[in-house]
Order: C-alpha cells, then sequence, then structure tokens
C-alpha cells in the first residue's frame, strides 16, 4: 500500500514536472513559429549550386516583398575578377557631420530603433591619434576647433581576427578583399565581435525593425538585407552597389569629398593615386591586421 | 545493509567499508547486466528520502525559472540582457569561463590520488570525476544560452556544418571539453560497473585513462584562455600569464567545491569519506591560493605601471575610469576574500576545524567566481577598441537564466552522486537493489538520502 502511494506520488511528481517544462518553454514557439524547415536546414552560402541559389534568391526576394508590399531585389553578384576594394580617407577635410554614419543607416536598412550604423565618427584632439582621447558621443556643431574628425568603419583587414576566430565559418573573406557575413549560417556566438580590433561588427541583439515604406529594395544577399535576429553584421563596403561599378553609400553622402573608394589593382584608380601621393597610415597597425582602409592628412 | 560477498569495491577502497576485493569472481560483464546497472542507477535516482526530494524539487523549479528565462531570451532576442555591441560578451561567458576551471580544477583528486599513489584519495576520485561532469554541463549550459541562434548549434557539428578547426579557438575549445566529458563518463561509468558487478576493475581499462583527463584538464582550461588570450584587440585579455592564471585559479576552485562537497556527503551520506583527501586539498589550496594571488598582483603591476591600453581596462576594474565604476565594488570583494581565505587556510587551526575550513573555501570559491567571472570578461570591454565606456550590468533575465543552468548542473551532480555513493556502499549491485526507503539500520541512523 505503501509503496503504491509512493510510485502514485513519483508518477504524479514527474508529470507535474512535465507540465511545467512545457508551460517554461512556451514562449519558444513565437519563435519556433517564424521558422521554417528550409530555413533551419539551409547550407552555407558556398555550398550552393548556381541552381540552389538561383532558388535561394527568388524565395528571399519573394518572402522580402510579400513582407514589405513592395517588390525586392535580392542579388548576390559575384566578385569582380581581379579587383581588389580599398577606401582612403583624409582626415584634413572631413567635418565630422556624420552624413556618412546616416547613409549607412538608410543604405543598409539598419533598425530604426537603435540608430545603427557602420560608421562611427571619433572627435579627436588636434595632434593626437590616441582613440582613448576621442569622443564618438559628441552632440554640437561642428567643426569644434582645435578638433578633427576621425571616421571608423570596417577596414576590411587582410589579415581579419574576426574571420579566423569563427567556430562555423559564417564570416569569410572574399576574393574582393571584402570580409562578409553569412546572416544564415552565424550562430550568433559573437566572437568575431570580441575579436575586432576596430568595433566594426555589429549584432542583431533583436530583430532589426524598418518601417516598410523606408526599406530600401535593391538588396543584397551578402549585405543589406534586413538581417535576421540574433546574428551578426558588418559593413560590406556596399558590395551591392560597388560590385556593379557604383560607389559606397557613404562615399556619395559625404558633403566634403573626404572619402576615396576604388580598385587597389588599378593603377589608374584615384585610390592608387592617394596611396602614391600621399602619406597615409592605418589603424592599429601594430596588430598585423593590414587594413584595406587608409587615412591621410593633406596638409 | 546485506552486502553480498562477492561484491568487490576497485581495489584499495578500504574506508568505505565493504569486504576486500576478492582478486577473481563478480559477474561478467555482459549486455543483459549493463542494461541492469543503468535500470538501477535510474531507480536509484528517482528513490530517496524527503530531504533527497526537497533539494531535487527545489532544483528542478530553478531549472524551470531559467528555462523559462531562456525561452523568452530567445524569442524576443538577446536584447533582454544587459549586453550591447561595446560588451558583447557578459554574465554568462563570465560564467562559462568560471565553469570550464571548476571542470578542470576537479580532477585535481586525481592528481595525487594516481601520480602520488595515494590511497586515501581513490576513494574520492570518483567524486572529483562527477563535479568535472556536472561543471560541464555548466559550460555547455552557459554557452548554449549565449548563442543569439541556438536553433543553428548543428552548423557546429564537423561532417553536418562547418567547422572552423583548427583555426578557431572556439572549436578547440568544443573538441577539448566534449572529449574530456566522454573520459570523465567512460572513467567514473566503467568504475561503478564493475563495482557493480562486483569485479576488480581493470587497470588498462582505466589507469590510462586517468592519466588522460589529467593532461586533458589542463588542456581545457588552457584552451578555454587562449581563446581570450588570442585576441590582440583586447590588451587586457592578451597576455601570456592568462593561461597559468587560468590554471591556478582552477586549482582554487574545483579543491573548494570538493572540500565543501565531502564535509557535505560526510554529513548526510553513509559513505565513510576519510579527513585525508581534504588534509590533500587543503594543503594544494594554500598554494593556489596564494599563487593566484601573486599572478594577480603581477598582472596589475604591469598595467599600471607601464600605463597604455593595457592600463585604462585594470584601473576600470580597480578604481574605476571617468566617473565609470561598476565592477570597483566587486573586485575588491573578490580581493578581500582571497585574501582572506589564504590567511585561514594558513591558520593551524583550519586543519582541525572542518567549518572553518569551509568557510575559506567559500571565500575562495566565491572570490575566484568573480575574479575569473565578470572580471576577467568585463573588463575585456570597457573601454571598447575604440576606447569608448560604456558599463554592463547583468539583466534579471540574465541572473534567472544563470540560475537555471547552475541548477541543471546541480541536478546532474547530485543524481550522479547518488548513483555512486549507492554502488559504492554496495547498496546497488548486480545481486540486488536495497532501496533507501526501508528502515535504516541503527548504524546508518545518520545516512540520509
Ligand atoms: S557571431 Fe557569427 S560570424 Fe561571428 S564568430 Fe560567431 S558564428 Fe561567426
Amino acid at each position: 500500500m505503501d509503496k503504491l502511494k509512493r510510485r502514485s506520488l513519483k508518477v504524479l511528481g514527474a508529470s507535474l514536472g512535465a507540465g511545467a517544462f512545457a508551460v517554461a518553454m512556451e514562449p519558444l514557439r513565437a519563435f519556433t513559429a517564424g521558422l521554417t524547415l528550409d530555413q533551419f536546414l539551409r547550407s552555407h552560402f558556398r555550398e550552393l549550386d548556381p541552381e540552389e541559389l538561383k532558388d535561394l534568391l527568388s524565395r528571399l526576394e519573394q518572402e522580402a516583398s510579400e513582407k514589405i508590399g513592395r517588390p525586392v531585389t535580392m542579388r548576390a553578384d559575384p566578385p569582380i575578377e581581379g579587383v581588389q576594394f580599398g577606401y582612403a580617407l583624409n582626415l584634413s577635410v572631413c567635418v565630422g557631420c556624420r552624413k556618412c554614419a546616416e547613409a549607412c543607416h538608410i543604405e543598409n536598412n539598419h533598425d530604426r530603433a537603435t540608430n545603427n550604423s557602420y560608421i562611427r565618427v571619433l572627435e579627436m584632439d588636434q595632434g593626437s591619434l590616441d582613440l582613448e582621447r576621442g569622443n564618438a558621443d559628441y552632440d554640437h556643431p561642428v567643426p569644434q576647433p582645435g578638433k578633427y574628425y576621425l571616421p571608423i568603419q570596417c577596414q576590411q583587414c587582410e589579415n581579419p581576427p574576426c574571420v579566423k576566430v569563427c567556430p562555423v565559418e559564417a564570416t569569410w573573406k572574399e576574393p574582393d578583399g571584402i570580409v562578409v557575413v553569412d546572416y544564415d549560417w552565424c550562430i550568433g556566438c559573437r566572437y568575431c565581435e570580441a575579436a575586432c580590433p576596430y568595433h566594426a561588427r555589429r549584432f542583431n541583439w533583436t530583430a532589426p525593425v524598418v518601417p516598410p515604406a523606408e526599406v530600401n529594395t535593391d538588396q543584397g544577399y551578402l549585405s543589406n538585407r534586413i538581417r535576421p535576429q540574433g546574428v551578426m553584421e558588418k559593413c560590406t563596403f556596399c558590395l551591392h552597389r560597388t560590385r556593379r561599378g557604383e560607389m559606397p553609400a557613404c562615399l556619395e553622402a559625404c558633403p566634403t569629398g573626404a572619402r576615396v573608394f576604388g580598385d587597389l589593382a588599378d593603377e589608374n584608380s584615384p585610390i592608387r593615386w592617394v596611396l602614391a601621393n600621399k602619406r597615409v597610415f592605418v589603424l592599429k597597425e601594430e596588430l598585423g591586421t593590414r587594413p584595406r582602409f587608409f587615412y591621410f592628412f593633406d596638409k | 545493509m546485506s552486502r553480498s560477498p562477492s561484491s568487490a569495491p576497485p581495489e584499495s577502497s578500504t574506508s568505505s567499508g565493504p569486504p576486500p576485493p576478492s582478486t577473481r569472481g563478480g559477474h561478467q560483464p555482459d549486455a543483459p547486466s549493463y542494461f541492469l546497472f543503468l535500470w538501477r542507477a535510474f531507480r536509484t535516482a528517482f528513490d530517496g528520502r524527503w530531504p533527497y526530494y526537497a533539494w531535487m524539487t527545489l532544483l528542478t523549479i530553478c531549472a524551470l525559472i531559467g528555462a523559462n528565462a531562456w525561452a523568452h531570451q530567445v524569442a524576443d532576442g538577446l536584447v533582454r540582457t544587459g549586453m550591447s555591441d561595446h560588451v558583447s560578451w557578459g554574465f554568462y561567458i563570465a560564467n562559462f569561463t568560471f565553469s570550464v576551471g571548476l571542470a578542470a580544477g576537479a580532477v585535481m583528486m586525481v592528481i595525487p590520488a594516481y601520480l602520488y599513489d595515494d590511497h586515501e584519495m581513490h576513494d574520492v576520485v570518483i567524486i572529483g570525476e562527477m563535479l568535472a561532469i556536472a561543471a560541464i554541463v555548466w559550460c555547455l549550459g552557459f554557452v548554449i544560452v549565449d548563442m543569439g541562434r541556438p536553433d543553428r548549434l548543428w552548423h557546429m557539428l564537423p561532417g553536418l556544418g562547418r567547422f572552423n578547426f583548427p583555426r578557431s579557438m572556439l572549436t578547440w575549445d568544443v573538441v577539448v571539453l566534449s572529449g574530456y566529458l566522454v573520459i570523465n563518463l567512460h572513467i567514473t561509468g566503467y568504475l561503478l560497473y564493475m563495482r557493480f558487478l562486483g569485479r576488480r576493475p581493470a587497470k588498462r581499462w582505466y589507469v590510462p585513462f586517468v592519466f588522460v583527463s589529467i593532461g586533458w584538464a589542463v588542456s581545457v582550461h588552457a584552451v578555454t584562455a587562449f581563446l581570450y588570450a588570442g585576441l590582440g584587440g583586447r590588451p587586457f585579455w592578451n597576455s601570456a600569464l592568462l593561461a597559468p592564471r587560468f590554471i591556478v585559479t582552477a586549482f582554487v576552485a574545483g579543491p573548494a567545491f570538493i572540500i565543501v562537497l565531502l564535509e557535505v556527503l560526510r554529513r548526510v551520506s553513509s559513505y565513510r569519506i576519510g579527513l585525508g583527501p581534504t588534509r590533500t586539498l587543503h594543503q594544494i589550496m594554500k598554494v593556489t591560493v596564494a599563487a593566484n594571488l601573486f599572478m594577480f598582483a603581477s598582472e596589475v603591476f604591469t598595467s599600471l605601471y607601464a600605463g597604455g591600453a593595457h592600463a585604462s581596462a585594470v584601473q576600470y576594474l580597480l578604481f574605476g575610469l571617468h566617473g565609470k565604476s561598476g565592477l570597483v565594488p566587486w573586485m575588491w570583494t573578490a580581493i578581500v576574500m582571497n585574501v582572506a581565505s589564504i590567511i585561514i587556510l594558513l591558520l593551524p587551526r583550519s586543519h582541525q576545524d572542518g567549518r572553518l575550513l569551509a568557510f575559506a573555501c567559500v571565500l575562495a570559491f566565491i572570490g575566484v567566481w568573480i575574479e575569473k567571472g565578470m572580471g576577467l570578461i568585463v573588463p575585456g570591454f570597457v573601454p571598447s577598441t575604440l576606447h569608448e565606456l560604456v558599463e554592463y550590468t547583468p539583466s534579471w533575465t540574465e541572473w534567472r537564466v544563470s540560475l537555471g543552468v547552475a541548477a541543471a548542473g546541480l541536478i546532474v551532480l547530485t543524481v550522479a552522486l547518488k548513483i555512486a555513493l549507492a554502488v559504492l556502499t554496495g547498496r546497488v549491485t548486480i545481486e540486488g537493489y536495497v532501496p533507501s526507503i526501508r528502515p535504516p539500520a541503527p548504524a546508518r541512523e545518520v545516512a540520509a538520502e
């Protein structure tokens, strides 16, 4: 009798526990509901054959269009043979207006609430390159006397620490020098964010929200399509634009012409002219990351 | 409690009372007996007296609270945590790091037992290995709850996903941690199964593994240190002293936990554990707590005296920087605790007074938890790589999820110990199963499960 009582108590306890577990995990449903088996089993971007890629892009295109009620184009332009992208920035003319950061925000479909951008502009003391004395949160008319401005975005390192550390190869360097993330492969461990010395990586702490009317419909798989929740993202020098010969959005937005973008492999490109004729430097050279983003002063 | 005459303990296990091991005998290991072993182990896990049920219920409730908080976090995103793009790792990774240390430190029991052939230690080796297993559960738990996309965990599976081995240190960590889990499961499982059969364990089936696990313990923790030390952009972590410091703190936290655990087991279990192991661990801690303090001091000196980028993180940690000082009270608490614990450990009285020793262990344990948890992870991010000062405090969600993970590990530890002690005391053998609800014999009045 006692034994029976004990056993039924145990069964009761076990079923109570199981029930409580189901209740506790209930909120997960909201997450799994938005997840299709297809998405769950998607292969790594670089393992897709051309057919699969085409299917995937048209599916993503359709999903994105449905979501905002406007046609979206979703492309995955391959790198152009022989091109090596590089960027240079003239610190003598940059006035710190943050127009580049703003253009990035719009172009790359960044979350509106956080006002995210891949570019941070530091206000620096004249005569010092010490980042410790910079200030990214300035909120006053620019330029201020005695200051200069240092915009920082992904440096597209030749030896990228972020790529090295990724446990699942969700981030890699493309042949044209751009470090990209497969948003559908990243597991969101944020090791790369810890590894990056330039604060270039951003994490989607929640699903980004862009009002449908404001979405940039010209989207790239590896660049500015709206990112899923819980994955890493970063500046790609707007590869959805630059791979078809356009300039990055930040360059076009710059009112002072401080930004020079181009093909490092092309001897006649403006960027090569800058490298040949200006005394350029890179950030944190001592770390051996070999950035492809160069800074210079005019005067 | 009747013990079958043929029940043979693992060699040299004398202090627990069962008859000396017979050289042969026992049952042949075969599949049915193995299933019986698993089944009886399972039964043991669900069978105990009321304090056991109360404890397990409490743990289950905590685990459920954590599961619920985690489910919300997965649904809404890591925005529910206190982390940001500036401080992108926080409480979870801090606890992960500490747990790796605990896992590594737990086999500190094994080193004296096997390298120096300390026989009394043999009896408690299993307890250390079980702590290692539970600590690995903590490690895995804390890593998984930190992931932005736990649904993509399979991307890490070699073969199925794309495992960036050997380039990424994180993949090394996955390899060494899972290997460590397997080794420890094998050793404990084998020894218990043999005892269950009443056989003498064959040395070749566990001694080599024991030695491997010792080396492996060092490697799990070194690899975890390299995970941070290898990041050139984070001066606070980018130090060659990090790995040695990790090992030393592991050998503080592991023994501290085990000393307290042995003290608890002496009270709640009928398994007789001598004082020898405690004494050995006490000696170990005298060295490691002091060594840890010394390494910490030399780290602080090097950073502060030289100045520069390295200094600002240490300054933030110990004194606050530009008015931000979130970690300062934590860090000083840790330092005070560590210093107090070494003082107590060195007092002759701590050798006689079990409570005092346990108190010193608790101090050291919490001290290391702070120092190697939050005190190590957060200053890696404050100031950030662009020298911005954004502070971090764990959110309510992070506390609850961490509570849940901690409870899950403790459930594993409790159940594992429950089974181990039932087998070691001869209550569960191939011949029979003595449920713990049977009225205890007078001699075992104190024995509770
Ligand atoms: S966050 Fe994503 S891209 Fe970064 S290391 Fe982790 S898996 Fe790789």
